[in-house]
């Protein structure tokens, strides 16, 4: 308990049971919040919400057993989405592991996999060291999970506490931080050179808290950026050179420019499938600059023909720097950004508008940017409601858009909501969820209530689980298999026997109306949106195809 | 302008390295002593899809320290992602790919060949080509030890198979660097 004062820990989430009786114990005199959850599971996520949010380390607790493997999803995710996260789950006794005894589960072996790292305390004058080297390794870096399994009998040992002193040294982990400054320099001359470039940015500059930074890059030339799901919000989407989210949902033109740049500056991204479609056709005249706290990042899926390896805080200033003392004329980049302002005037974001009242799922989203000004923290589930949320909400500032990119949990949006707002809480915290998704941890809306955590929910209701309803529609010749949601609950009731407030909305006149009394109402609240049930998520780079390949809305002939 | 950045850089002049060097590769590495390090390693290997040939593990002078070497085809796999991704375990200290010339590699391997006594003068004259030892003989059978390069066990193997081969085992190669370094 000590060790995690010292860390600045503030907030945790978690539940109890027998293997971490002790540490609960503690927790009892210990001075900060732990926020009972309903679920592992759910703990995890707001761990993650907690740290996406703020930026600080989300800790989340656990006990043996199924506890700790009902936390192995949050931790996937953490991992896939570099979220800084430290999840201590308690263990059997020392003399039992191995035995298979009651509640015993090998959750070391068990998230080998998908953690930066773990630690198996198998002495108790170990525990204060490893907490340490766990939130320096979590939060240092390529931020990332870290697990810390603690048996029965160790974490109940009363042992000395000395407060450390000097900063965490560990051999085998020495993040490279400032980037090689010839590279750099090379990047900067290549960039002055380019005639197509653009900026390609990620998470990590969210997790690099490097917004700023880019945004004085791409004002030092008219640089046209674009960001992938995870970094939206680093660069302003009311950004004069902002091109709209790439990727399989993402703009045309983001897509188009990507394709016919010359340039390519990634920076914290890592060329995931969803980003490049088919591999060997994207973005064939491109050479690329690569920027990540990762080295293995580079050259992983999309060779870098200029790597720097570094935090772009740090790096990204530097580039500014040298590009800025170069010579450079500005209207080569003429031609680019008229071919890129057709685009934009030829493929806008496009729906058909409902009629007769009918919410399209859009309209939902817009009208919630309105309702909470743009200035919420949007948290989401996974699927069409969070790929709308991200084309059309235009997000200004970085840490307030949560989702699951890498894993692509769904269940996700509520408990990330819950971190969100423990860790902000003066913020105004918004879930869009999907209907398939939303129940799947729907019992933190019990923790919300218990723990006065007023997020306010809106659930884009449409029957499905849209995004492979979607699908099977599109490439599955529309065999509807297991997508309807059938007697969904009504979900008012459902928010009442919470003791929460529910809401309902099914006509696009009011819907803007009922969302500013969803967000005035004390308390959480979940407002039940019935929106238009098979609305297509557009535009969209059918699976294993080119970015040029994007499929655009149908348009209604008129 | 400081030395080593060229006055422009051209777009059409940037090129991208290799990925893969074609050729086996041995990588010697240096980990914490510490439980689950080898399933640290072992299981980046299974998870990326990397595929070892080989793979040993011993203690070195320091016992806090241990050695792992494996060897692994540089045609089928880009050697650069593998020590990237290996650089990222916590518990790696450090990786060094023995490149062919300047490293001293060695395997051991034993041979159990059944040996009529007919040509059991033959085998044993094998084993002297081959500086190998027989280490056990018995009514139907002799076992024989080869030290040396993954080569040579491999060319011993060929000699000895048409007269029998029971059974055989080999250690994966360890390596050591040439000269001081």
């Amino acid at each position: 308990m000590q060790s995690l004062k010292a860390e600045g820990v503030k907030e945790v989430f978690g539940i109890p049971g027998g293997a971490n009786l002790p540490t609960y114990d503690a927790m009892v005199d210990a001075d900060f919040r732990h926020v009972q959850v309903r679920h592992e599971q759910g703990g995890g996520h707001a761990a993650e919400g907690y740290a996406k949010a703020s930026g600080r380390v989300g800790v989340a607790f656990a006990t043996s057993g199924p506890g700790a493997t009902n936390l192995v999803t949050a931790i996937a995710d953490a991992m896939l989405d570099s979220v800084p996260t430290v999840f201590i789950t308690g263990q059997v006794r020392t003399d039992l592991i191995g035995t298979d005894g009651f509640q015993e589960a090998d959750i070391l072996g068990a998230t080998l996999p998908f953690v930066k790292h773990s630690f198996q305390v198998t002495d108790a004058r170990q525990i204060p060291e490893y907490v340490h080297e766990a939130f320096h390794i979590a939060s240092t870096g390529r931020p990332g999970p870290v697990l810390l399994d603690i048996p029965q009998d160790l974490s109940r040992a009363d042992i000395d506490y000395a407060p450390r002193t000097e900063p965490v040294e560990l051999p085998g982990y020495k993040p490279s931080t400032s980037g090689n400054i010839k590279q750099i320099r090379i990047a900067a001359k290549a960039l002055a050179n380019a005639r197509r470039p653009i900026l390609y940015s990620g998470g990590g500059v969210i997790n690099g808290n490097a917004s700023e930074e880019l945004r004085e890059l791409a004002a030092s030339d008219r640089f046209p950026v674009t960001s992938t799901l995870m970094g939206l919000g680093a660069y302003p989407a009311s950004g004069e050179s902002w091109l709209g989210m790439l990727g399989m949902h993402g703009t045309v033109t983001a897509n188009y420019a990507m394709d016919k740049a010359d340039l390519i500056v990634a920076i914290g991204a890592r060329f995931d499938d969803r980003i490049t479609g088919k591999l060997d056709e994207f973005a064939p005249h491109a050479k690329v600059i690569h920027i990540d706290v990762d080295p293995a990042e580079i050259s992983k899926n999309v060779g870098a023909h200029i790597p720097i390896v570094g935090d772009v805080k740090l790096v990204l200033p530097h580039l500014t720097r040298e590009y800025r003392a170069l010579q450079t004329d500005s209207s080569r980049l003429d031609d680019w950004w008229s071919q890129i302002r057709a685009w934009q005037q030829e493929h806008p974001l496009y729906y058909e508008p409902g009629k007769d009242g009918e919410i399209k799922p859009q309209f939902m989203i817009e009208a919630l940017h309105r309702a909470t000004k743009g200035d919420a923290i949007v948290t989401s589930d996974v699927g069409q409601h969070q790929m709308w949320t991200a084309q059309y909400y235009g997000f200004e500032k970085p840490r307030h858009w949560i989702n699951s990119g890498g894993l692509g949990t769904m269940g996700f949006g509520l408990p990330s909501a819950v971190g969100a707002k423990v860790a902000c809480p003066e913020e105004t915290v918004v879930c869009v969820a999907g209907d398939g998704s939303l129940i799947m941890n729907i019992q933190e809306l019990a923790t919300c209530v218990t723990e006065e955590i007023p997020v306010k929910i809106f659930l884009m209701n449409n029957g499905y689980m849209g995004m492979v309803r979607q699908w099977q529609e599109l490439f599955w010749d529309r065999r509807y298999s297991s997508v309807e949601m059938g007697a969904s609950p009504d979900w008012v009731k459902l928010a009442e026997a919470f003791g929460a407030t529910g809401l309902r909305c099914d006509n696009s006149a009011d819907l803007e109306q009922t969302m500013v009394e969803a967000l005035e109402t004390d308390g959480p609240v979940l407002l039940d949106v019935r929106v238009a049930q098979e609305e297509n998520c557009y535009p969209m780079i059918p699976p294993g195809q080119a970015a040029r390949d994007m499929v655009e809305a149908p348009r209604a002939v008129r | 302008m400081e030395a080593g950045t060229p006055q422009a850089v051209k777009l059409e002049d940037l090129h991208l390295p290799g990925q893969l060097s074609g050729r086996k590769h041995i990588l010697s590495i240096l980990v914490e002593n510490k439980p689950g390090v080898l399933a640290r390693v072992a299981g980046l290997f299974s998870r990326r899809g990397f595929n070892i040939d080989t793979l040993a593990v011993g203690p070195t002078d320091d016992p806090s320290i241990s050695r792992v070497t494996l060897t692994l085809d540089g045609a089928v796999h880009p050697i650069d992602q593998v020590t990237k991704q290996l650089h990222k375990l916590v518990n790696v200290l450090k990786i060094r790919d023995m490149g062919p010339e300047e490293t001293v590699a060695r395997e051991m391997a034993l041979f159990k060949v059944s040996s009529a006594v007919e040509n059991r003068a033959e085998i044993i004259q094998f084993a002297d080509i081959f500086r190998a030892k027989i280490v056990d003989v018995a009514r139907r059978t002799m076992t024989i030890e080869v030290t040396g390069s993954a080569d040579k066990i491999e060319a011993f193997e060929r000699m000895i198979r048409p007269h029998g081969l029971v059974e055989m085992v080999r250690t994966g190669e360890i390596a050591i660097a040439r000269g001081s370094d």
